[in-house]
């Protein structure tokens, strides 16, 4: 199994001059033929990890295998083998979009032709049109046609879809799918929880440097509890509710987080009914990779606040 | 966009499949042909490096006018035309170079250029291919010209020119990319590829040929970066300097040349600061 990797990632950490540590102990492997996603919010590090994966940047510590080798000091032998979108930008704005891709071409072995790979995106009536008058969406595509210009046996695809509307997102989604389908490493790093959790075979959630949880998507989730929520009346104290609920209110406010949402759920309807209790806005739902991922966050403003507390003493 | 045949995305090519594989002239073709379609659709830049040259010769035939050329054996036009061909390496080459590795670097293309196949030297020679060989067709332009119609002798050493001008791209190319190293924006380029144009013209013959210079100012001259280049291209087209002189300044131009590289290699930025 562990031959079938083909990105291994150890304690990886990248530290910038001015001190900040953007990766900080990141360790996770994908296998040939994986789907991988990296999710985060703006500032997590996942930018900062993907870069030491494509061999643009040396790690501070700990070790980056892509295809067996080190992306960064043995470049040479990765580079055909691997297709970048990077984040943003790239081109040089008084190019035309078939010229650009002329340009990579020439840089990239067994590249698919312009207009093969204009197709593949949806760009061909737009190649003779220049890069700095396409619109956002249309850079993101133009970007993913030139990581995919030489049929790559690993992508990389940083934000693929930040800028697309709606449809360019599924169109981008179904490409995507159709490159995994055909037996193409994917790793890509995203904020819209509903891409990693639509697309990925696996994914890790980063926050501040570290990865908090890695695993399928129903993996992820199954970490988190679920959430009952409803609004007692004026004259119910929420004293009254049975403790084993363990209830936290808010004023008339409501919420109870359990790992066993059934049996919890008919027991507070149960009460609700013997009681004659009307309850209110009631609502209970599953846990769900947006609560996963909101939880990681929450955390990390709260540790922020806590030490800001500290500074102040 | 349109739904993709699945023969289109299938299988990834695996290193087996012996796909022909980019040389290094495939990649410095395809970035050249790339720079070369910027440098002719930036007006600014081409009209700086095109004319501005040949503006140049003229004021520098005016301020020589007024100085004894004497012991230099040179005409005025003979001065200002090989000064000419010093501004077109400092103009052509250098100015506009410093602003296209600036460009380039802010654009976020010699990132990309990173995640592909290109080593960093190619990405760097590809970009100055254009500019570099733009002068080098000029300066031969102004040659055949001056010899043509401005009574200037024919190159006495054209090995001695050649080489001269061939060391003076390659040094003013890497000077460039070190320059753009400290720019931050192509419009600040204006003004950190200054200093290097003033000593330059100046100090390194441009304006008034070294030898018309006293001898202590001009031993200190010989030591700038472009001086050796100058003196190369100066002796190669209208004689003069031989034996150790020509030994003296081809040596400069090469130290100072090893050096430009390594400063590249040590200092040279690929993306913007954060």
């Amino acid at each position: 199994m562990m031959n079938d990797a083909v990105i291994e990632v150890e304690e990886l950490r990248r530290a910038y001059a001015g001190g900040f540590t953007a990766v900080d102990g990141v360790s996770f492997s994908v296998a040939r033929g994986e789907l991988f996603a990296l999710l985060g919010t703006n500032g997590a590090g996942k930018t900062s990890t993907v870069e030491l994966l494509e061999g643009l940047a040396r790690p501070s510590g700990g070790t980056v295998r892509v295809l067996g080798h080190d992306p960064y000091t043995e470049r040479r032998s990765v580079r055909p083998r691997m297709g970048v979108m990077l984040q943003e930008g790239g081109f040089p704005s008084d190019l035309t979009v078939a010229e650009t891709v002329r340009m990579c071409a020439g840089c990239t072995s067994g590249a698919r032709a312009t207009q093969e790979a204009l197709d593949l995106v949806g760009l061909t009536e737009r190649s003779g049109v220049r890069v700095k008058q396409l619109s956002g969406g249309e850079k993101r595509r133009l970007d993913l046609a030139l990581a995919l210009l030489g049929r790559p046996e690993v992508l990389f695809l940083d934000e693929p879809t930040t800028g697309l509307d709606a449809e360019g997102r599924r169109d981008t989604w179904e490409l995507v799918r159709e490159l995994r389908d055909g037996g193409t490493t994917v790793l890509l790093t995203t904020h819209y929880l509903e891409e990693a959790e639509s697309l990925a075979d696996r994914l890790a959630i980063m926050h501040r440097g570290r990865i908090d949880v890695t695993g399928t998507p129903a993996e992820v989730t199954a970490t988190r509890p679920a959430r009952i929520r409803f609004v007692l009346p004026e004259d119910v104290p929420a004293g009254r509710l049975p403790l084993s609920l363990r209830a936290a209110a808010d004023g008339r406010a409501v919420e109870i987080r359990t790992q066993r949402l059934q049996r919890d759920l008919s027991e507070l309807l149960r009460w609700a009914e013997e009681s004659n209790v009307e309850l209110g806005a009631l609502d209970a739902r599953s846990a769900s990779l947006e609560e996963a991922f909101l939880d990681i966050a929450a955390r990390g403003a709260e540790t922020v606040e806590a030490v800001e507390t500290v500074d102040a003493r | 966009m349109s739904t993709v045949s699945t023969g289109e995305t299938e299988s990834p090519r695996s290193r087996e499949t012996g796909v022909r594989t980019t040389t290094t002239g495939d990649r410095l073709k395809a970035l050249g042909r790339a720079e070369f379609s910027l440098l002719v659709r930036n007006r600014t830049a081409l009209f700086t490096a095109l004319f501005v040259p040949l503006g140049m010769i003229v004021a520098i035939r005016e301020s020589l006018g007024r100085i004894d050329l004497g012991d230099t054996g040179f005409s005025v036009i003979e001065a200002s035309m090989t000064g000419g061909i010093g501004m077109v390496l400092v103009m052509a080459v250098y100015g506009s170079l410093t602003s296209a590795y600036t460009a380039r670097r802010e654009e976020l293309v010699l990132k990309r250029l990173r995640t592909m196949e290109a080593s960093d030297r190619e990405i760097l020679v590809g970009t100055a291919l254009p500019a570099a060989g733009l002068a080098f067709v000029q300066s031969a332009v102004m040659i055949a010209a001056a010899v043509a119609f401005l009574d200037v002798r024919a190159p006495r050493q054209p090995v001695v020119l050649v080489g001269g001008l061939l060391i003076g791209l390659v040094l003013l190319s890497a000077l460039a990319a070190v320059t753009s190293a400290f720019t931050r924006t192509v419009e600040s380029a204006q003004i950190t590829s200054m200093p290097l144009f003033m000593i330059s013209v100046v100090g390194s013959g441009l304006f008034v040929p070294l030898e018309a210079l006293p001898d202590r100012v001009a031993s200190l001259c010989e030591l700038l970066p472009v001086t050796g280049a100058m003196t190369l291209i100066r002796a190669g087209w209208l004689g003069g300097a031989e034996g150790n002189d020509l030994l003296g300044a081809a040596l400069s131009a090469l130290v100072w040349t090893i050096l430009s590289v390594f400063a590249v290699q040590r200092w040279f930025r690929w993306e913007p600061r954060r």
